[in-house]
Order: structure tokens, then sequence, then C-alpha cells
């Protein structure tokens, strides 16, 4: 048995559908007023999240339970980032933002390293020994990432050995655009399979 | 001195990053997870601004009443509720995120249901725009046709009633070539992100304090 709420939920809910795919047929008043509330809840919901989630665990409660007042220094950043809403101090913020760029910058260069640069080179580092199905395999994956990266390697003209061994990697590119895009594509209509399921059984429950 | 501050802090900032990294010890051990904290703090304020542009702009939208500015007003009324939702939510439950909430209500209603449904649309969007672009005019655009093809017939059922090694075909094809061309392309990106994170720390890229 289902309460009033939830009724009115699923009411709701199938009439943004509905919104939204309406624009399937042309853009049109409802789908303007679905996007405009997408947009606006969105803010709203990132709003709270960010403060229920963020300011108050790791800025409110430890300052006010646990006396963690270091914590004043990342609230003054915070604080002066907002200066941009007045121009004679606006030049405060560039402070913050230094302060966020800075990190920003020393987690990519760690996390590069360790997180992208060693793994990737590491995997291709792979055995080629016996002719078999994995040799194969192996040696396709080793061609594939020598010849994507001359494809981007412009200091030198893609002639000769290099302009072929390009010409390699762009059709691996080509492959990997082509993966891609079908698994976005898949990902995409799983969804809309949800939203007509979501209509067709939620909604008007014509699937059992 | 508006300028040479700026450039010291994230010099300084960067450095204790990049030093926690190689001395896994204390004091420098915990820095890393400090700065990613005070990182989130930072960015949380940030919030506001974005979101004070947007209002502050829909808001004259409706004070000058431009054209469409009754859907200026439905947004601001969206953002006001979603709002007031979980500030209530947030007195009652202790958190907006508790599942009972008129918070999470709203999010499972209105946002879950936006959300999916305009990423689904993009589906029928691709489909046209595949359509369009896909022509096997070349050996590459016909490789991209092909491939696209394989890994969307072999991840669904037909696929397999159609030829039975479609699915393992596009498995191979994700593993093998896909994960070669991914595996440049991050290599290439990781490379780039230390030269631009370099230049930024060293103080040669500066365009983010204009």
């Amino acid at each position: 048995m289902h309460n009033f709420w939830t009724i009115f939920g699923v009411w709701m809910a199938a009439f943004l559908t509905l919104a939204i795919f309406s624009f399937l047929y042309k853009d049109n008043p409802f789908y303007k007023l679905a996007e405009h509330l997408y947009v606006g809840t969105s803010a709203g919901y990132m709003l709270i999240y960010t403060y229920f989630l963020t300011i108050k665990p790791m800025l409110i409660d430890p300052i006010t339970k646990q006396q963690q007042f270091f914590l004043f220094i990342p609230a003054f950043f915070g604080i002066i980032m907002l200066t941009r809403w007045f121009p004679k101090i606006a030049w405060l913020s560039r402070w913050s933002i230094a302060f966020t760029i800075g990190i920003g910058t020393g987690l990519a260069i760690t996390g590069s390293i360790q997180g992208i640069l060693i793994p990737q080179i590491k995997g291709t580092l792979i055995a080629l020994h016996g002719w078999n199905w994995t040799t194969l395999n192996n040696l396709l994956i080793i061609i594939g990432v020598i010849s994507t990266l001359t494809y981007f390697y412009f200091s030198k003209a893609h002639k000769g050995v290099i302009g072929k061994t390009a010409k390699i990697g762009i059709i691996y590119i080509m492959i990997a655009f082509g993966a891609s895009f079908g698994y976005t594509v898949m990902g995409r209509i799983s969804l809309l399979i949800g939203r007509m399921y979501f209509l067709f059984h939620d909604w008007i429950p014509l699937i059992r | 001195m508006r300028r040479e501050i700026p450039l010291a802090i994230t010099f300084i900032t960067s450095l204790i990053i990049i030093v926690s990294f190689f001395i896994p010890h204390a004091p420098f051990g915990t820095m890393q997870e400090v700065s990613l904290k005070w990182y989130a703090i930072i960015a949380g304020f940030t919030m506001l601004l974005g979101v004070d542009s947007l209002i502050h702009m829909h808001y004259q939208k409706i004070k000058r009443k431009k054209s469409d500015w009754a859907h200026s007003l439905v947004l601001i009324v969206g953002f006001a509720v979603f709002v007031i939702a979980g500030t209530i939510s947030g007195f009652r439950y202790g958190s907006a995120m508790d599942i009972n909430s008129s918070f999470m209500y709203l999010y499972n209603y209105v946002i879950i249901p936006l959300q999916s449904t305009m990423f689904a649309l993009l589906s029928f969007f691709i489909a046209s725009a595949a359509y369009r672009a896909f022509r096997a005019r070349n050996l590459d655009a016909t490789l991209l046709l092909i491939t696209a093809v394989i890994v969307m017939i072999g991840r669904v059922p037909i696929g397999y009633q159609i030829w039975h090694n479609f699915p393992a075909v596009a498995e191979w094809i994700m593993a093998i070539p896909q994960m070669a061309a991914k595996r440049g392309i991050l290599i290439g990106i990781s490379l780039g992100m230390i030269a631009v994170s370099l230049r930024i720390m060293l103080g040669i890229e500066r365009s983010y304090l204009s």
C-alpha cells in the first residue's frame, strides 16, 4: 500500500520525465520548465550537500566539538575567497585561488606519477615469450601504446618511420574512440530503459 | 605584492604536497591528507560564489522582465525549495542526507528523474549525430563505425543470438586495442599534467591570477 507522498512523488517524477522527453518533438515550455527546475534544484542540492558533507563535518564540527582551531586557516582562505563580492578587496581572493591551485598542482604531479604514469608503463612492460594468443595480445598492446604516443608526438614531422608508426597509432585511436562511443551509447540506452521502466512500471503499471 | 604572495603560496603548498609524497613520515606524512581536507573546505566556500552568480543572473532577468523570465522564477523557486527542505531536514534529522528527510524525498523524485532523463535523452542525439558523422568515407571512419557497432551489439543479448562470438569480440576490443590506445593517451595526459603543474608551481604559468 503506497502512501500519498509516494504516489505524489511518482506522478511528479513522471511529469518531469515526460517534460524532458517532450524535447524530442521540439523545444517547448514544458521542457524549458523542467530544464530550469533541474538547474535550480541541482544548485540547491549542491549547496546543502556541500554544507552537510564538507563544511559541517570537516570544519564546523572539528572546531566546535574537538577544538581543532588550526582549521581557522582553511576557513580564513575560504572566507577571503568571498572577497570577490567586494571589488576593492577582490584581489585577496587570489590567495585562496593560489592555495587551491598549489594543492592541485602538487597533487597533479604526485598523483600523475603514482596513479597514471608508473602503473600504465608498468602495465605495458609485459612478457613476450612463446607463440600463443597471450603473446600476440601483449604484442598488440605494446604496439598500440607506442604508436598512439608517437601520433601525439608533434616535435618531429610525421614522416618516414615516425609517420608510419603514427598511422598505426591513428588506427588504434579510431578503434578506441569507436569502442568508447559504443560504450557511451549503451550507457545512455540503459538510462533510457530505466526511464521507460519507471514510466511503465512505477507510474502506469503495464510491465509486471 | 598582490602577485608575489599568491605565487609564493602556490609554490609552498605544492612543494609541501610533493615533499609529503616522498617523505611519508611525521610531520610530512599527514600533510597530504590535511591539505586535501583544507582544499575541500575552501572549495566548499566557492560553491557560494557559484550559487550567488546563478541566482543573481536569474533575479536580474525576473526584475527586468526579460524574455523567459518565468523560467528563471521556476529556477529560483526550485533552488529555494531545496535549500529550505535541506535546512529543515538538517535540524530535524541532524543531516539533510537522512533517507527519511524531505530533502532526500525531493532528491529522489525531482533531481534523479530529471538527471537520468536528461542523459537518456542524449541517446537520441548521439544516434542522430552518429548517423551524420559515421559515414564510412575512409579507413579511419570505417574503423570507428565497425568498432562502435561491434561493441554495442556485443553488449546486448541479441548480439549473442546473431553470432555467439559477438560478446567475446567486443570484450577483446575493449581489453586489447581500446586499452592500448587509452593507455597511450593516458601516458600523454599525465606527462602533460606534470609539465603544466611544474610551470604553475614555478610561476611560469600565471593565468590563474588574472
